[in-house]
């Protein structure tokens, strides 16, 4: 890799970087929230942010979609909920997963984690594979369990960034809060320690394995508005962007691809590109 | 230009805004807001 290359690449990693800073910042600016152990209550909390970012987190000035999602379907039988699913169509369509490659928190976590120098599990058949396991809790814990059993089964059971970013914090400044933790405290805890600790070894592993708002953001990566783009006339089929891409893809901005960037420093003839996609 | 995807991209922003708007009308923004405000148990781990 060439000089220019190297600082052309830090210099994208570098920006992305700070929106994805911005970012996390901007969902979670209610910073009294974070002193007080509480949460906040105005009125902007009816919108939902794109990324996955728990609305009981103390500084969460948004309210996560899949967590509105859940609770809007296990209501459902008052109400369909049309706003949060009008709302997802709405950031899928316009940006597919450029959402978890630049807008998404736990995204910018695992993007850190992954800093940690220690033997890294490159992208591998297996891991290819388990990528499907993120449709599957799609539909079982964000879909079935709450039409079925009325509870929030991916907030309830597996989500990291809700014991991250809402469990800990108002746990450990909570005194009330603490004296009701039991199993699934204990049980959301480990499930964080470990999806913490393989993100440090396997890139991305929550987002490429078990996000379930990935799941939803990929079946729109085809078709979505903005994001990264491929000039089929210059590109020559080399393949190196799929081969240094960490995630599992197999074409430029398929359903695996969190339009992170990465691949437009390593095309040799400059035909990836950000911006509107042609249809 | 793709004259399928073209018509699934536009279909899709349709009916995106059209259930964006009837939510809103049918207190949607209220209901998230409303679930969000109170400290969820579930998402934190106790409940």
């Amino acid at each position: 890799m060439s000089a220019s290359g190297s600082d052309n690449k830090k210099g994208r990693s570098f920006g992305r970087r700070y929106i994805q800073l911005l970012t996390a910042v901007l969902y979670n600016c209610n910073f009294r929230g974070f002193a007080e152990g509480s949460i906040y209550k105005g009125d902007i909390k009816g919108i939902c942010v794109p990324g996955l970012n728990c609305y009981s987190c103390p500084g969460a000035i948004g309210s996560c979609p899949l967590g509105s999602l859940q609770s809007g379907l296990l209501s459902s039988q008052y109400r369909i909920p049309y706003y949060v699913a009008g709302t997802l169509l709405l950031f899928g369509i316009m940006l597919g997963r450029v959402v978890c490659g630049f807008l998404c928190p736990f995204g910018l976590i695992q993007d850190l984690l992954y800093k940690i120098p220690t033997p890294k599990i490159r992208k591998n058949r297996i891991t290819s594979k388990l990528t499907y396991l993120k449709y599957l809790i799609l539909v079982v814990f964000v879909i079935i369990i709450p039409l079925t059993a009325l509870v929030p089964g991916f907030c309830k059971y597996i989500c990291p960034a809700g014991t991250l970013q809402g469990g800990i914090p108002l746990v450990l400044k909570n005194e009330a809060l603490r004296e009701l933790t039991g199993f699934l405290f204990t049980w959301k805890t480990i499930l964080l320690t470990v999806i913490i600790i393989s993100c440090v070894i396997c890139f991305r592993s929550f987002c490429r394995f078990l996000c379930p708002l990935g799941a939803i953001y990929s079946l729109f990566n085809r078709f979505s508005v903005f994001g990264i783009r491929v000039n089929e006339k210059t590109c020559t089929g080399c393949d190196r962007c799929i081969r240094n891409c960490r995630m599992d893809v197999k074409k430029v901005c398929d359903r695996e691809c969190i339009q992170c960037g990465d691949c437009i420093k390593d095309c040799p003839v400059n035909a990836i590109g950000y911006g509107r996609k042609q249809a | 230009m793709n004259k399928k995807t073209f018509l699934v991209r536009i279909a899709i922003i349709i009916l995106s805004a059209g259930l964006l708007l009837i939510g809103i009308r049918d207190r949607g923004f209220q209901d998230v807001k409303n679930k969000a405000v109170r400290i969820c148990y579930e998402c934190i781990g106790i409940g």
